[in-house]
């Protein structure tokens, strides 16, 4: 097949001569091309694998956490243990599992989903998940390095104080939280700028697929959710590295601003969370229900709505906190309100697989059990809404059970069926049906046996974040139901790593488009070649590849081959790999442990290194190179297999 | 009245078969409400709980009908393609509608519960027949402060069908009062006044438990409120305020007046206040430790983990470690000290004697006590 | 067939066209990080508010703040961005020497901010008042120091700009440049604004 030469040894980025400073390597084999690389292809399976190995972490710290409850006064874990362990397994799931998961996804799919080339800022991309990496080596390094942070994942001043809390651990987690969110917050940004700027000709922000919709609403989250956050942090480090009194009662201070800075990141953050599993769904249910979103405005509107809710129910986490029944009240409010958008979505999907033709394979089932699961979990969550029932509930199993059903039992399995559903367009190969569907069985239901028994646990009195539990009052039984459930759903996890483990080799090779999908990336091959689209896909439908293949059946118009131009001018512009973005990154390392231990000669050396690595990146400029893609011989077909020549 | 509230729970919960055998009540349950409070946050709960199964009815069985009518039944019927359908306004109109509807169902009862069991009350709005009670949470137990002196340590005594009140604070970390039975929590909160308010409809005994993370003895930051009649907790409160001046400073008992003579020794009122431990009234001890004025009359020891036996009790006097990890107490004898058993016998003998001569009240707590 | 291309500056004008918003990447991307800092320093103003007044020892606002002395400083920041504004326009005007001019003018009036601020701080802490001594010297610092080094970036950015316009002569092509580095001054200059307001003016009311 007649492709230019575009093949690995051919790749000659700019800027690869002597003048300069750090040699850009070429070509895509080796761990240099790893750490340098800037694609979003790459980075975005970095990204996945790297949530894979947290959520596995936080798995175990789970596992840890339920043998201890078994029975009341077991002595497995300490109490100081088992603190460090929920606030390891609450920090890792949201910080380094879940959301980087979605981010993940979005960086592989967003691009292919509009047709560009890249992120708007592939070197920025490439900071980002770096940044995300070091903090999260970081924070783990705290086991060895004198005990991890064992203040819950929200961390409520004054337990963070020097006086109250003299170990390292919590500034492991200020200064790791504080460091991954910034690479978080550059990659947010990064897809704002690609959403709004990249998208391909004819695809107007009526016509951008939901999974790259809801990721725009999530972005926008994160930049404004996270600066409230990384300030609050800051004020921690600055207390406990530099003597400030921002949450010293002695001095007067209120250890409740703390909460509200937190919670009015925290809310916003498990939207952050749920909205590109949200998205996924939207994807997966119109596949294989064959027939297009039911309601795609409202789904996309109605996601806006959430987000902006998002940043208004903040909180409903603090109704016991005192802060008098109009604020409450206030708060409640807008906590049910959330409810409406969100209920619309749910009916939506649920309008999409009615009168569709459903295909169950394993993505399917996920997504379906998520539907259910999420329900629930959202049902729960406006019970809690509730601040007199919340009284009860808050700090209690009730809530351990609410967030479990949204977040695990929402924003995890939707990931699962994103797995499925994308792993053949990211690798070329299928994952097993069958181990897939045995895997599910065990899982979900597995799940159901750990979690829902949490909410009698919760209505029983079992306050949360205990090392053990009264005895004699009940608490027993459905505490080892629920450890219980670990070994179910902890064998489907197990089962499901090894499914997509032996896929990356055995798996039956994919084709292009095995799902008969409906969006662009379906389009190219699998996996895509480095540059994406031989082509600059044009759109003029919503489920842009759908139209070119069944036109007639939405009376849409397949785009002319013609009009697909090849891309502009220049050809295909693919930018140079840079060392610089990861030496920034990985200078935030000793960065990080030089303000850990007060040592500021670490400290300035490191900031002086990330200054330089800045300015290194910018002059060194976008480089890489142009390639063009011979379009000639009878094969008109748009995904064609990249040979080398 | 009990009957009908434990059919209801029992019914309500009802989710599987064999969970309506269970009984989810108990001394720490939600739904085993004691007062109006916990009654009004309890019937608040199975309002939304009784509104969600229609809810969790209908997706369900949406679900299970498509996957049932709409199901590709092979490679074949999927590759025809079902009608590409991209809305209907109309629909969307009405299950945006059905969510609304749900939520007024929903607001209208929560606020009025809301403001009637979460309002402040100002100190100015306190009636002669409130019982005003000052709760201190500390790493990692509870002081409740009566006013006049009386201060107690992990256990609360209320009397029946009066409105407590209850004010919040903390002295070190964040800390959350909680007695399910009676009313939901509330956090303590350094520089920061809180309140909460309840009250009992029958003597009874109810757990509570500190519901907020402060590291170590979290798990065993817990209390007891003890709801007794009025007359009752009246003599109960008088024998406290009595108690600087009735303790005898020179027992009958060898064993007790050693163990009277060992706190000091030992160093335990160093720590903690004992009401008349010197006749002159020369206070002892310090307002950061447990008050252990009139121990004898306690239902519990090592805040409320165990029962006051006096077994437990000089389990807890020499090993307060092993009881209660990580707590603050420390450990006053070595391991091989050939002299601690008889100490702390004599010590415990001495603590447990400590207003048992008040009569009435240790009485009737006796018999309430069976009463969880 | 591969080739390679000019790198940056060109190549970003060049693909314009192809953008959905025909708005350059960079400027999209400064005015989304600007829509981000605004929560950065709306929380350190917000915790500032928060905590005024809830010192329990000295020195307070009143006893260490020094309006006209601020006033003066503040007006530099202004006039500063009244220099970015000339700065711009040269560059489009491709008028280079005066757009280096101006553009040193800019980082220059923002380098006195600066030792006007550095002066303060030394002042303030003679007086008394310290990072460890109480909530207001606490929020103090930490809000308008987080100014100043937003204000020290952007004069290294400026600095820099002007160091490059001699290695890379830029041409009017490179305008988009100087105008994000402009945008993120004018920002910087309207959160003093506001911090001054905040801060100083409403304290003496
Ligand atoms: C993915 C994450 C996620 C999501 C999506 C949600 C969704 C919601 N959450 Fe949840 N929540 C968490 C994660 C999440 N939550 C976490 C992590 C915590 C605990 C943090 C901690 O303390 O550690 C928490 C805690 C939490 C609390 C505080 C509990 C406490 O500590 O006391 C509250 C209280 O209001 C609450 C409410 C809600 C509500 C109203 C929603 C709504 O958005 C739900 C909306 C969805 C539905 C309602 C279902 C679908 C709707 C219909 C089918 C329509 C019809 C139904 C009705 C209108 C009733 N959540
Ligand atoms: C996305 C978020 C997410 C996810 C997916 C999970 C998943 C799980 N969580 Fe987690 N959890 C949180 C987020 C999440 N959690 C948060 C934020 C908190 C609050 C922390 C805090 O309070 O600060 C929390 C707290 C929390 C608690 C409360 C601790 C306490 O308050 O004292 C518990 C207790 O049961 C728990 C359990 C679990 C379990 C069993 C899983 C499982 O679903 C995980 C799956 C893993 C397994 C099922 C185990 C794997 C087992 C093996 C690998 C071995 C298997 C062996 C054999 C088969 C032989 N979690
Ligand atoms: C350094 C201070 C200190 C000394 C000395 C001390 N204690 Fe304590 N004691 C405490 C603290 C703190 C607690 C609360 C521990 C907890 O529950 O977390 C406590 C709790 C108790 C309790 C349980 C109170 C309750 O509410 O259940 C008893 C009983 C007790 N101490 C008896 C003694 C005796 C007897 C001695 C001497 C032999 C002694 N203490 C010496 C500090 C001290
Ligand atoms: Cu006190 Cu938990
Ligand atoms: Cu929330």
């Amino acid at each position: 097949m007649a492709i230019g030469k575009v093949g690995g040894a051919d790749y000659e980025p700019h800027g690869a001569g002597g003048d300069a400073l750090l040699q850009r390597p070429a070509g895509y084999a080796g761990i240099a091309s790893w750490l340098t690389t800037v694609d979003h292809k790459r980075l975005g399976i970095l990204y996945i694998l790297t949530s894979f190995m947290f959520m596995g972490f936080a798995s175990i710290e789970a596992f840890l956490i339920r043998l201890q409850l078994l029975s009341p006064n077991n002595t497995l874990l300490s109490p100081d243990v088992y603190n460090q362990m929920f606030t390891m397994h609450g920090v890792t799931m949201v910080f380094l599992a879940i959301m980087p998961l979605g981010i993940g996804f979005a960086n592989y799919m967003v691009p292919l989903q509009i047709g560009a080339r890249d992120l708007a800022f592939p070197r920025l991309n490439a900071f980002g998940y770096w940044a995300y990496l070091a903090g999260g080596l970081f924070l783990y390094t705290s086991f060895f390095l004198g005990g991890a942070p064992d203040v819950g994942w929200f961390a409520y001043a004054p337990l963070t104080s020097l006086s109250n809390n003299p170990g390292l651990g919590t500034d492991f987690y200020m200064i790791g939280l504080f460091v991954g969110g910034i690479g978080t917050l550059v990659t947010a940004m990064n897809l704002i700028v690609t959403i709004v700027n990249m998208r391909a000709p004819g695809m107007t922000m009526m016509r951008v697929p939901v999974f790259t919709w809801l990721m725009l609403v999530t972005s926008f989250l994160i930049i404004f959710a996270f600066p409230p956050l990384t300030i609050a942090l800051f004020q921690v480090i600055m207390d406990r590295s530099f003597g400030t009194l921002f949450y010293v009662p002695e001095a007067g201070a209120m250890p409740i601003l703390w909460q509200h800075l937190f919670w009015i990141f925290g809310h916003p953050e498990v939207y952050i969370i749920i909205l590109p599993a949200f998205g996924v769904i939207s994807e997966i249910i119109p596949t294989f229900s064959r027939k297009p979103l039911f309601g795609y405005p409202v789904i996309i509107l109605s996601g806006i709505f959430i987000g902006f809710m998002g940043f208004a129910v903040w909180t409903h986490h603090m109704f016991t906190t005192g802060l008098g029944p109009v604020v409450n009240t206030a708060f409640a409010l807008t906590s049910f309100v959330i409810g409406i958008p969100t209920g619309v979505k749910v009916f939506n999907w649920l309008g999409t697989m009615w009168g569709g033709k459903i295909v169950f394979t394993t993505s399917m089932l996920y997504a379906v059990a998520f539907l259910v699961t999420f329900t629930l979990g959202g049902v729960t969550g406006i019970m809690l809404a509730v601040p007199p029932f919340d009284a009860q509930a808050q700090d209690s199993y009730f809530v351990v059970a609410h967030f479990h059903f949204v977040m695990g039992g929402g924003a995890l399995l939707s990931f699962f069926a994103a797995l499925f559903y994308w792993f053949p367009k990211m690798t070329g190969r299928m994952i097993s049906e069958r181990l897939g569907k045995i895997s599910f069985w065990l899982l979900v239901p597995g799940f159901y046996v750990i979690f829902f028994p949490q909410h009698f646990l919760g209505l029983m009195g079992m306050p949360r974040r205990t090392q053990t539990y009264v005895e004699g009052i009940g608490l027993e039984i459905w505490n080892q139901v629920s450890t219980f459930g670990t070994f179910i759903m902890g064998a489907g996890m197990l089962l499901l790593a090894f499914a997509v483990l032996s896929a990356f080799r055995n798996g039956r090779p994919a084709g292009n488009d095995p799902w008969d999908g409906r969006t662009l990336e379906w389009s190219t091959t699998s996996p895509p070649p480095y540059y994406d689209f031989d082509r600059q896909p044009v759109v003029n439908d919503r489920d842009a590849h759908w139209v070119q293949k069944y036109p007639e059946s939405v009376h849409g118009e397949r785009v002319p081959e013609s009009a697909s131009l090849p891309y502009d001018a220049g050809g295909i512009h693919i930018p140079g790999a840079s060392w610089y973005p990861f030496l920034a990154a990985v200078a935030m390392l000793p960065m990080s442990y030089g303000l850990l231990y007060n040592n500021w000669w670490v400290l300035g050396i490191s900031l002086l290194g990330i200054v330089l690595a800045t300015y290194g990146w910018a002059l060194e400029g976008v480089g890489g190179k142009h390639i063009h893609i011979d379009h000639g011989g009878a094969d008109h077909g748009r995904h064609r297999e990249e040979t080398d020549a | 009245m009990q009957v009908r509230r434990r059919l209801r729970r029992s019914l309500a919960l009802a989710v599987l078969p064999p969970l309506a055998a269970c009984d989810f009540g108990g001394p720490q349950s939600v739904l085993d409400p004691q007062g109006p409070i916990a009654q009004a946050q309890q019937d608040l709960f199975l309002w939304t709980y009784y509104l969600s199964w229609p809810v969790m009815i209908l997706v369900v069985a949406v679900i299970a009908y498509s996957m049932w009518k709409f199901r590709a039944k092979s490679v074949e019927d999927a590759k025809a393609l079902p009608h590409q359908t991209h809305g209907h306004t109309t629909l969307e109109i009405a299950w945006t509608l059905i969510p609304v509807v749900l939520v007024i169902l929903v607001a209208v009862p929560t606020v009025r519960t809301l403001f009637a069991t979460e309002s402040t009350i100002a100190a100015s709005q306190y009636t002669d027949d409130d019982v005003v009670i000052r709760a201190t949470g500390y790493q990692w137990w509870f002081k409740f402060d009566y006013g006049d002196g009386v201060v107690t340590s992990s256990e609360m005594h209320i009397p029946v069908g009066r409105r407590v009140i209850v004010e919040l604070d903390a002295a070190d970390v964040l800390h959350s009062f909680w007695v399910p039975n009676l009313a939901g929590k509330r956090d303590m909160i350094p520089n920061q006044a809180n309140q909460v308010w309840f009250s009992a409809d029958r003597p009874g005994v109810f757990y509570g438990q500190c519901a907020e993370l402060c590291l170590g003895a979290h798990a065993y930051m817990r209390f007891r409120v003890i709801a007794s009649e009025e007359e009752d907790y009246r003599a109960w409160l008088a024998s406290f305020r009595d108690a600087g001046a009735t303790v005898q400073t020179v027992q009958a008992d060898p064993q007790i007046e050693r163990g009277r003579q060992l706190v000091a020794q030992k160093g335990c009122i160093a720590c903690h206040t004992i009401d008349g431990y010197y006749a002159d009234g020369t206070p002892v001890g310090g307002s950061e430790f447990p008050n252990l004025t009139n121990f004898g009359l306690r239902l519990t020891v090592a805040t409320s983990m165990l029962d006051a036996t006096p077994e437990n009790v000089a389990r807890w006097i020499r090993y307060p470690d092993a009881v209660k990890p990580g707590n603050r107490m420390p450990t006053l004898w070595t391991g091989d000290d050939p002299n601690a058993e008889e100490e702390v016998a004599a010590i415990t003998a001495y603590l447990l004697s400590l207003g048992r001569d008040s009569g009435a009240a240790t009485a009737t707590l006796g018999e309430t006590h069976g009463n969880r | 067939m591969s080739e390679t291309i000019a790198p940056t500056a060109t190549h970003g004008a060049a693909v314009l066209s192809a953008r959905s918003t025909k708005l350059p990447d960079v400027k999209l991307m400064m005015w989304v990080f600007l829509a981000s800092d605004c929560m950065f320093f709306g929380t350190l103003i917000g915790t500032y508010l928060v905590y005024n007044g809830r010192s329990l020892v000295g020195p307070g606002p009143l006893d260490v703040l020094d309006i006209p002395l601020t006033t003066v400083s503040t007006f530099v920041l202004l006039m500063s961005s009244f220099l970015m504004v000339l700065a711009l326009h040269s560059l489009r005007q491709n008028d280079i020497s005066k757009f280096r001019l101006w553009t040193f003018g800019v980082a220059f009036f923002g380098a006195i901010f600066l030792g006007f601020q550095i002066y303060e701080f030394r002042h303030f802490v003679e007086l008394g008042m310290t990072l460890q001594g109480n909530l207001f010297g606490t929020t103090f610092y930490v809000l308008t120091g987080t100014h100043g080094v937003h204000v020290t970036i952007g004069v290294l950015w400026l600095l820099s700009i002007l160091v490059h316009s001699y290695i890379h002569p830029w041409t009017s092509k490179d305008e988009v440049y100087l105008e994000v580095a402009g945008l993120y001054w004018h920002f910087v200059d309207i959160v003093w604004i506001v911090i001054f307001t905040v801060v100083y003016l409403v304290e003496f009311v």
